[in-house]
C-alpha cells in the first residue's frame, strides 16, 4: 500500500469493509505503528465515523475542544471557534447540547473541531456513513464549499464510491483482504460536481469495475 | 404538577395499608404494646417532635458527612485505580471484600476503639457508602468511547487533559448513581453505628424507646428514617436532573 497527497489535495480510499481503511487512517494520525513500512504525514487530525461530541457540551464547546485539548483556556478557545458556528451554518445553535443538534449538524460539528486541531492533514473516517441519504447528500455540497474556501490535504476514507468521486481529487480503490490498492483515478473535474454529471458517473464505473463490482 | 398526580397511586396504596394496620390492631390483632396503632405513631410523631428533632440532626450529620466522605473518597480512589491497571489489582479485591465486613460487629469494635462521639458513625457510614458509589464511578470511566480517547490523541491532547475534559465528565453520573444507591445503606449503617453504642441519634432513640415500651416513639423514628432516606434519594435524583441534564437526555436522531 503506498500513498500520497500533495498539500491542499484531498484523496479519496474506497473499499469494502475489513480492507484496513480505518487502519490506514490510524497510522496516518499516529495512533499505531506500522508493522513495517513508513507514514510520513505534517500531523493529521481525525474525524470520526460517529460524531463522538460530548453529549454535556454546547455545540461551541464540542468544536472547540481540539483547542482545549492543545491547553487554549475555555474563553479564548470559544472566542475562535465562534466565528467558524456562523460560517458553518450553525449560528443560533452554539448553546445547544449534541442532542439538540440534527444528524448532519453534529457532522459539521465534528468536522469543525477537527478542522481547529490545525493539524495540515484532516483524516476522515467515514465521516457521513451515519447520515441518511437527504443529508449525506447535502453534506457533500457542503464539505465541497468548505474545502473550497479552507483548502487543507484530506484524506477521506469511505465505502461511498460516489462520495469519493464528488469530493475527491485522487481516489485510491483498495481490494478487500489484505487491503491493497488496486487502482488509482485521477477526478480532474471541476468543483461544484454533481453526483450525476457524466463525467462523475463515468469514473464512478470505473471505480466500481476496479472493485471487481459487476453493473 | 403531573408528576404529583402520578404519586397518587403509591399513596393509595399506603393509605389502605394503614387503614388495615389500624383495623387489626384495634379489633384486638395484635397488642398495641408490639404493634402500635398508626394513629399512636402518629401522635408520637407529634408529642415528641422535639425530641425526635434534635435526634434526627444528629443521624443526619453522620448519614450526609459520612456520604460525603464516601464520596470523595471513592472518586479519588476510582480515579486512582483509573489511571494504574497495578492499583486495580491491588485495590479493587479489598474493596469488594470490605462489603463483607459485618456492619455490626465492626461498628461494635470502632465505638470501642473511638468512643461515643461522631468519628465511629462517619466511618460506619463511609464505608457502606464507599463500594457502590466506586464500582458506578468506575464503570463510568470505563464506560468512556475508547474512539474519543483516540481523538484527543490526535487533537495531541495529554493523557491528564484528556481525562479532565472527557473522562471525568461522563464518569459524574455514575458517582451520583452511586450515591443514590449508597442513600439507603447509609441510614442503615448510621442506624448500627449508633446502635453499638451512643447517646444520641434516631437509632439510639429508638433502642432507648424500645427499652421502654415506647413503642410508638420506637415506630416513629424508623418512620423519620425512612422518610429521610427517601428524601436523600429524591434529592439526588433532582441534583442530577439539574446539575447533569445530558446524562437524562437521550440522543434525538440516533436511535438504534
Amino acid at each position: 500500500m503506498s500513498l500520497q497527497a500533495q498539500p491542499g489535495q484531498v484523496v479519496a480510499v474506497v473499499g469494502p469493509s475489513g480492507c484496513g481503511k480505518t487502519t490506514l487512517l490510524e497510522l496516518i494520525c499516529g495512533l499505531q505503528r506500522p508493522d513495517a513500512g513508513t507514514v510520513s504525514t505534517p500531523g493529521a487530525a481525525l474525524m470520526p465515523q460517529r460524531d463522538l461530541l460530548l453529549p454535556w457540551a454546547s455545540a461551541l464547546d464540542n468544536a472547540s475542544l481540539a483547542l482545549r485539548a492543545r491547553g487554549v483556556a475555555r474563553d479564548e478557545a470559544r472566542r475562535q471557534a465562534h466565528p467558524w458556528l456562523e460560517r458553518f451554518g450553525l449560528e443560533g445553535f452554539e448553546r445547544a447540547r449534541p442532542a439538540e443538534l440534527s444528524g448532519g449538524m453534529r457532522q459539521r460539528v465534528s468536522f469543525l473541531r477537527t478542522l481547529l486541531a490545525g493539524k495540515p492533514v484532516l483524516a476522515l473516517d467515514e465521516p457521513f456513513a451515519s447520515l441518511d441519504a437527504i443529508t449525506r447528500h447535502e453534506m457533500h455540497g457542503w464539505l465541497a464549499h468548505v474545502l473550497t474556501s479552507e483548502p487543507r490535504t484530506v484524506v477521506l476514507v469511505t465505502h461511498d464510491v460516489e462520495e469519493a468521486v464528488v469530493l475527491a481529487d485522487r481516489v485510491v480503490v483498495m481490494s478487500p483482504r489484505p487491503g491493497r490498492a488496486v487502482a488509482e483515478l485521477k477526478v480532474d473535474l471541476p468543483r461544484p460536481r454533481k453526483a450525476t454529471d457524466l463525467a462523475v458517473v463515468e469514473l464512478r464505473e470505473r471505480a466500481f469495475r476496479a472493485l471487481g463490482v459487476e453493473r | 404538577m403531573r408528576r404529583l398526580l402520578r404519586g397518587w397511586r403509591p399513596l393509595l396504596v399506603i393509605v389502605v395499608l394503614l387503614g388495615i394496620w389500624e383495623v387489626y390492631v384495634d379489633a384486638g390483632g395484635a397488642d398495641p404494646l408490639v404493634l402500635p396503632p398508626p394513629h399512636a405513631v402518629a401522635k408520637a410523631l407529634f408529642v415528641d417532635r422535639s425530641l425526635l428533632w434534635s435526634n434526627f440532626t444528629v443521624t443526619a450529620e453522620e448519614v450526609l458527612l459520612g456520604i460525603l466522605v464516601a464520596a470523595v473518597g471513592a472518586l479519588a480512589v476510582s480515579i486512582a485505580i483509573h489511571f494504574s491497571p497495578t492499583l486495580r489489582k491491588a485495590i479493587y479485591p479489598l474493596l469488594v471484600g470490605s462489603q463483607a465486613v459485618p456492619v455490626p460487629v465492626f461498628a461494635f469494635v470502632l465505638v470501642l476503639w473511638l468512643g461515643f462521639g461522631l468519628a465511629p458513625k462517619l466511618i460506619v457510614v463511609a464505608i457502606v457508602s464507599f463500594f457502590p458509589i466506586v464500582v458506578t464511578t468506575l464503570a463510568g470511566l470505563a464506560a468512556v468511547d475508547p474512539d474519543l480517547v483516540k481523538l484527543m490523541q490526535t487533537f495531541d491532547s495529554p493523557r491528564l487533559r484528556t481525562f479532565r475534559h472527557v473522562e471525568f465528565p461522563s464518569a459524574l453520573p455514575g458517582v451520583v448513581t452511586g450515591a443514590k444507591i449508597a442513600v439507603a445503606v447509609s441510614v442503615i449503617g448510621a442506624v448500627f453505628a449508633e446502635l453499638a453504642g451512643s447517646n444520641s441519634g434516631l437509632g439510639y432513640l429508638y433502642q432507648q424507646s424500645e427499652n421502654q415500651l415506647l413503642m410508638p416513639r420506637a415506630y416513629a423514628t424508623v418512620l423519620i428514617l425512612s422518610v429521610f432516606a427517601i428524601l436523600l434519594f429524591s434529592l439526588l435524583t433532582l441534583a442530577e436532573r439539574l446539575a447533569l441534564p445530558w446524562a437524562y437526555q437521550p440522543p434525538r436522531e440516533s436511535s438504534p
